[in-house]
């Protein structure tokens, strides 16, 4: 039984144990599409802490006929299960598995205590995953293997939001029938970060990815507060083609206090690439390969982490269908006979050039 | 930044070149004559084909060359918007002006027989290229087969009694116009293809940067290029030798610096024999190559200057000894191919697209092997041959007395030459000295004067104003020149403030190292692993050392220049066409050449 995995060795256990989330995330990396790293404690974990801890019974007990019009008696009752779960130890082999995981996704990053995002993705039988969307508890920003352990079990017991015990009553699902697994994965603190097309949206040409990209969080890129740097690159022959270099008076960045606030930048950090040649191909490549994995143009938000060694720096964290361009058809204007085609060539202006 | 370039008329004689013009053709001259159609004209200077100073018999090859390029235009295809290409010399340099057809209705009407005339050549291509190359083989055997031979003391007997009546000072007279007209005919096959290869696959580029509009110009040149052509066999040979010479064993003679000191080594042994049979078989044709462009007399052949090929050959012998795997990756290039291709081709838009694609890209692939293969068979085989023979002519006034050196036949124009036969001739028959010795000693002093003061001249890259819009094909497509590039130059004439150059994004890569400015093809031995070769335009014979270089970067020349294609057969960032890359760049100078963008920075 696995009770830990890597979001890369994914194909290594059954999805079954991974629950919806965690699935997704580890296809992704299996695509070639660079999530940021991390790893997912299964349901086979979860339920070793679940059986040891003793107190299935009174679990059961607790939510035995339970009525969901009763919004305070549900509250209570859950509340009361919740704790139940926090209060189960856990087991101390998977405990070391999970500390020893959380102290290598650390040297990884170089860090001490990497922020982590601690994410529920439960799975159940009977329904699928995305029904429980935000029924599940999710922790930003967790630092130290001691927080890790606490915020994994504070996803376990979010089996039991009210929420979540509410639905399942209504829907007639057993509450002992689900399980949890947790995602823990990087948090990303980017050096620079901003959108990318895998077509040009300024003309629909689908050999182009458009990127744009800017100093810190992608926030100013995305509100279009900052004015980013642009570039081209060509799909097939992995080169630049165009590049534009901004002013980029001020970015996004993360404070001391986890939050992200807009600073000014100083004049030549402003007007400097936020992207070098290399990580700019690398950008390309991760909408390309989203785009081949999803089969339709992609719109793709990325960052490049600053904690995570060249080469593996360049992190995909969104992708969703580009929906203007991809529905357009493109033509160009044929109806030419070869012939006809040739003597236009040879009568219009021609531009033997790059632009 | 100007909007012109200087008027012919504006530039003056440098100081002793004074009657230069005297040396060429009163044709090829600008002249008060013409002046209103000559100043009405845009002229850019063909750097490509001719970068140095012609001498007056070299002339003549730029001469048959261009007129036969315009013939075709004008007189066979009927290419709708061009005439042919005018050309002229001014101090010494050549200049270049292709003549539009001005009236639409003129245009239209010429298109039905651009399409009969074409349309007869796209359908029939494979089986009249294959009859062009028996039609080359032949001319070059042709070629070869002129004697040239001093004119004796008395006629052989044999002369006498088959009753032939003619003697040997004609049938020299008769083997130089023979010499002569057969390059004119060189001339003509050379353009039978090329103008409809190049605008066929000008179609292709056309259509290709419609479908994508960022799309690099290379990827465009790597979907059409062939994989095995014929330009690349010389180097394949020195290859095929350096591989000989260590499994036969005799790879240790070529620890003698002297060819003749290898070749006596190599004599005495079975295996060292066996390998010079392979170099003779190597030899004809594929070492009638050129170390330069294979338009001027200077240009130095293998097959004349063995120390070239052995130079090579050594050095490969070396790098197999490192354990160095010399072989193209044959299978690796062709499946690049099919990836580039089959990526774009998938990224069309629409089912007619991809029809239209394959259709073009097709066409583009017929013709391209005559694109590729051509300058082979033209520029250094048939031209070995032409210079080989045009020698010996150099050689039988030698022995005449005319001249002290055999090249100096070169400072005739060609129909000087006829005459200087003739005075041989005249003297030979009459039995007395002729005045040749006398009169083309001192003319041929003076006239190596004025070719060296040419030769420290700077040639402006154009003359006149230029058009609004680059749209004449020609000038695209064998040129490599356009709009952006016109104003380039006008900006570059004026010296960019931080001396950055700009050039065609030939091979992809930035690379830094320091530079090695080459002139002429004579100092390649110059050039030092890890550098960065600057040069007017480079020549297919300069493989070898391709693979010991960081990157290019060329005065002229476009996508489809020579070195363009070497670069990116050799993975080495290219920027060609840079105007003042030799003049701006000096040796040890330490640059960057980013072949992604067509720049070229100083650094340091």
């Amino acid at each position: 039984m696995t009770n830990l995995v890597w979001f890369d060795r994914f194909d290594s256990v059954e999805k079954a144990c991974l629950g919806g989330k965690s699935a997704s995330l580890g296809e992704m990396a299996r695509a070639g599409l660079p999530v940021p790293p991390g790893f997912a404690i299964t349901t086979h974990a979860f339920r070793a802490a679940r059986d040891a801890s003793g107190v299935i019974g009174a679990i059961r007990a607790e939510l035995d006929g339970l009525d969901p019009g009763d919004t305070a008696d549900v509250s209570a009752r859950a509340r009361a299960v919740r704790e139940l779960i926090m209060s189960w130890p856990m087991p101390p082999g998977i405990e070391a598995e999970i500390r020893g995981a959380y102290r290598a996704l650390s040297d990884r990053s170089g860090r001490k205590r990497v922020a982590v995002a601690v994410r529920s993705s439960a799975t159940c039988e009977d329904s699928p995953d995305a029904s429980f969307a935000g029924e599940h508890d999710s922790y930003l920003w967790v630092r130290g293997e001691d927080s890790v352990l606490d915020a994994v079990r504070r996803c376990w017991a979010s089996l039991f939001t009210d929420r979540a015990v509410s639905y399942r009553v209504q829907m007639g699902y057993s509450h002992l029938d689900v399980e949890m697994c947790v995602a823990v994965q990087k948090m990303v603190k980017p050096r620079s970060a901003g959108v990318a097309f895998t077509l040009n949206p300024g003309n629909g040409d689908r050999s182009s990815v458009a990127i744009d990209s800017a100093w810190g969080f992608g926030e100013g890129v995305v509100s279009g507060d900052v004015t980013p740097d642009n570039f081209l690159v060509d799909k097939v022959m992995s080169v630049i083609t165009q590049r534009t270099v901004s002013a980029k008076q001020h970015a996004y960045r993360l404070g001391d206090d986890d939050r992200v606030r807009r600073i000014e930048l100083a004049a030549d950090q402003a007007a400097a690439p936020s992207l070098t040649d290399a990580e700019i191909l690398a950008v390309a490549r991760l909408a390309r390969a989203a785009e081949k994995h999803y089969g339709c143009p992609q719109d793709v938000e990325w960052a490049v982490d600053g904690e995570l060694p060249d080469g593996q720096n360049v992190v995909l964290l969104q992708a969703r269908p580009e929906t203007v361009w991809s529905k357009k058809k493109i033509t160009v204007s044929t109806g030419l006979d070869p012939m006809a085609s040739i003597v236009a060539t040879l009568a219009k202006p021609l531009h033997a050039r790059n632009p | 930044m100007a909007d012109r370039f200087p008027s012919p008329f504006e530039i003056t004689t440098p100081s002793g070149a004074e009657g230069w013009e005297k040396l060429y053709r009163y044709s090829s001259l600008f002249s008060g004559d013409r002046r209103e159609y000559e100043d009405s004209q845009f002229w850019f200077r063909d750097g490509v084909h001719w970068p140095e100073v012609v001498t007056p018999w070299d002339a003549t090859i730029y001469e048959y060359a261009i007129a036969s390029l315009s013939q075709y235009n004008t007189r066979h295809y009927i290419i709708p918007p061009a005439l042919g290409v005018d050309f002229r010399i001014l101090n010494g340099y050549t200049y270049l002006s292709p003549v539009g057809v001005a009236n639409p209705a003129e245009i239209e009407a010429r298109v039905p027989h651009f399409l009969e005339r074409a349309g007869y050549y796209f359908e029939n291509w494979d089986r009249l290229y294959d009859a062009w190359l028996v039609k080359i083989r032949a001319l070059v055997q042709e070629m070869t087969a002129i004697s040239i031979d001093a004119l004796p003391e008395r006629e052989p007997i044999e002369v006498i009694t088959g009753g032939v009546g003619t003697g040997s000072g004609f049938a020299l007279q008769e083997s130089y116009h023979r010499l002569c007209d057969l390059t004119l005919k060189l001339w003509q096959y050379h353009f039978e293809f090329l103008n409809l290869g190049y605008a066929a696959y000008l179609d292709f580029f056309g259509f290709c940067k419609e479908a994508f509009p960022a799309i690099p110009d290379l990827a465009i040149a790597k979907m059409v290029a062939g994989v095995e052509v014929d330009l690349f066999r010389p180097d394949e040979e020195l290859k095929k030798l350096a591989r000989l010479a260590i499994s036969s064993g005799v790879a240790g003679a070529f620890s003698e610096p002297s060819p003749e000191a290898v070749r006596d080594i190599l004599r005495t042994s079975d295996a060292g024999q066996g390998w010079l049979a392979q170099w003779d078989e190597s030899c004809e044709p594929w070492f009638n190559f050129s170390s330069g462009s294979g338009f001027y007399h200077s240009d130095r052949v293998w097959i004349e200057n063995v120390d070239i090929p052995f130079g090579f050959i050594r050095d490969y012998i070396a790098r197999l000894a490192d354990g160095e795997d010399l072989a193209r990756p044959i299978a690796a290039i062709h499946a690049e191919r099919d990836r580039i291709v089959a990526e774009y081709r998938d990224l069309l838009g629409s089912d007619e697209d991809r029809a239209a694609f394959d259709g073009k890209l097709a066409l583009s692939r017929t013709v391209f092997p005559y694109v590729e293969n051509h300058n082979f068979y033209v520029e250094h085989w048939a031209h070995s041959v032409m210079w080989r023979k045009m020698r010996a002519f150099g050689e039988v006034f030698v022995k005449a007395g005319f001249f002290t050196e055999t090249d100096d036949i070169f400072l005739l124009q060609q129909d000087e030459v006829p005459t200087a036969l003739f005075d041989m001739y005249h003297a030979w028959s009459v039995g007395v000295e002729p005045r040749g010795g006398k009169y083309w000693g001192p003319e041929i002093a003076r006239r190596k004067g004025i070719l060296d003061a040419l030769r420290g001249w700077s040639a402006p890259p154009a003359l006149g104003r230029p058009p609004e819009v680059v749209t004449e094909p020609f000038t695209v497509m064998l040129w490599g020149i356009t709009s952006d590039s016109v104003a380039n130059w006008l900006r570059s004439s004026e010296g960019s403030a931080d001396g950055v150059l700009s050039g065609f994004a030939a091979s992809p890569g930035c690379v830094e190292g320091p530079a090695r400015v080459i002139k002429t093809a004579d100092q390649i031995g110059e050039v030092q692993a890890g550098e960065i070769l600057v040069a007017p335009l480079t020549a297919p014979s300069w493989a070898p050392i391709f693979s010991k270089i960081l990157a290019t970067v060329t005065d002229v020349g476009g996508m489809m220049s020579h070195a363009a294609i070497v670069c990116r057969e050799y993975g080495l960032p290219a920027v060609v066409g840079t105007a003042f890359g030799t003049t701006q760049i000096k040796t040890g100078q330490r640059i960057r050449v980013d072949g992604n963008h067509g720049t070229v920075t100083p650094i340091g």
